[in-house]
């Protein structure tokens, strides 16, 4: 599953990844690969990402919307 | 004939003032890729953003109601111009303070008599336009141009808002310059608040569609989602008012570079003239006397 973290200034992160843990508006979920399709709004908070290396990483947004569809990832955080 | 020394001197200064320009060109050029830059990596964002709030509205059965919608007869309105903090740059300054005025007295004089227009320039340039022609400006803000980002935009858009949302303006316009190419800028003249629905975009309806789950709900996200594409908006104008700026100098000051050059050109022309009448004036004195002397 591929991810891609962009802000309107740059791209933040892309890459492979095995889980994403995101700080949705009703609470933190995961997403792990092979996710159904699903569209959700972020409120601030850190997204947790593990690569496919089993190396975890973190990124502190504040707020965002999130979309999902086939394997890939897009998170637009501000 | 102007006499040689002036000459000389004047092609100095002109020389001088064309290394000038040549200068300020490269680094507007500079700038630009920089700013054009900063464009591009923005777009993707926001059309993605887009791409998401059409699929969730699409879905979503009632129109969605939102404080940002609201459409009030405008009797407080807000003029946002996004100039530049530096001149030289042709008509770039101009044309916005021009655009300004021409909006107030064409679509709101009534309200300005009764002072209810309200100026927020961003740019020093566009608020002495203004200034100087006695329109009040309520409020400015000239350094976020120079360190232009996302994070420095933001709490502007959020105040603008607020302000919308609190009813202190009715009604709220961004009027900038938008880039199309180094040497083309487009005057633009953009609502900001209430929010525009644009119906044009349903064409692409016919796609399938993919069936998301939406969390929290449809509502909940467009709720979300309309702040956003209005932080959005603001930072998109100012950067493309950014980059217009670098391409209208740099397209200026390749004028300039080119007139100077004219200019010299002229200049040794006429400089070489006179020279040349000084050496013909002394061998006419030389030979007259010789033929003096002879008797």
């Amino acid at each position: 599953m591929n991810i891609q973290i962009i802000t309107p200034d740059k791209t933040v992160y892309e890459g492979a990844v095995t889980l994403v843990q995101l700080p949705g508006l009703d609470g933190s979920f995961e997403i792990l690969n092979n996710h159904a399709p699903i569209i959700s709004a972020l409120k601030a908070g850190a997204v947790k990402v593990k690569t496919t290396d089993e190396t975890l990483l973190f990124f502190d947004i504040s707020g965002g919307v999130v979309e999902v569809l086939n394997n890939k990832v897009l998170v637009l955080a501000e | 004939m102007a006499n040689l020394k002036e000459v000389r001197s004047r092609i100095e200064s002109v020389k001088s003032t064309q290394q000038i320009t040549s200068a300020m060109k490269m680094v507007a050029a500079s700038k630009l890729r920089k700013a054009q830059n900063a464009i591009l990596t923005m777009r993707p964002y926001a059309r993605k953003l887009q791409e998401i709030m059409q699929n969730v509205s699409s879905g979503a059965e009632s129109k969605v109601e939102n404080v940002y919608s609201v459409q009030r007869t405008p009797q407080r309105i807000l003029i946002i111009a996004i100039s530049s903090n530096r001149g030289l740059c042709g008509p770039f300054n101009a044309n916005i303070g021009k655009s300004v005025i021409l909006r107030i007295n064409e679509k709101f004089s009534t309200q300005y008599k009764s002072g209810n227009v309200d100026i927020f320039t961003i740019g020093k340039k566009g608020n002495d336009f203004l200034r100087v022609r006695k329109f009040a400006v309520l409020r400015r803000d000239d350094h976020i141009l120079e360190k232009l980002s996302f994070e420095t935009v933001r709490p502007i858009a959020e105040e603008l808002m607020a302000q919308f949302a609190a009813k202190k303006y009715d009604h709220i316009e961004i009027i900038y310059n938008q880039f199309k190419n180094a040497a083309v800028q487009i005057l633009q003249n953009e609502q900001f608040l209430p929010i525009v629905q644009n119906q044009s975009q349903n064409k692409g309806k016919s796609q399938i569609k993919t069936d998301y789950i939406y969390e929290p709900s449809k509502e909940e996200i467009i709720q979300e989602l309309i702040p956003k594409s209005l932080k959005i908006q603001l930072y998109k104008a100012l950067l493309d008012s950014l980059a217009s700026e670098h391409g209208a100098r740099m397209t200026a000051m390749n004028k300039a570079t080119e007139n100077a050059q004219e200019m010299l050109k002229n200049l040794k022309l006429s400089y070489n003239k006179a020279r040349q009448a000084a050496i013909t004036n002394e061998i006419l004195e030389i030979v007259s006397g010789a033929e003096a002397l002879k008797g």
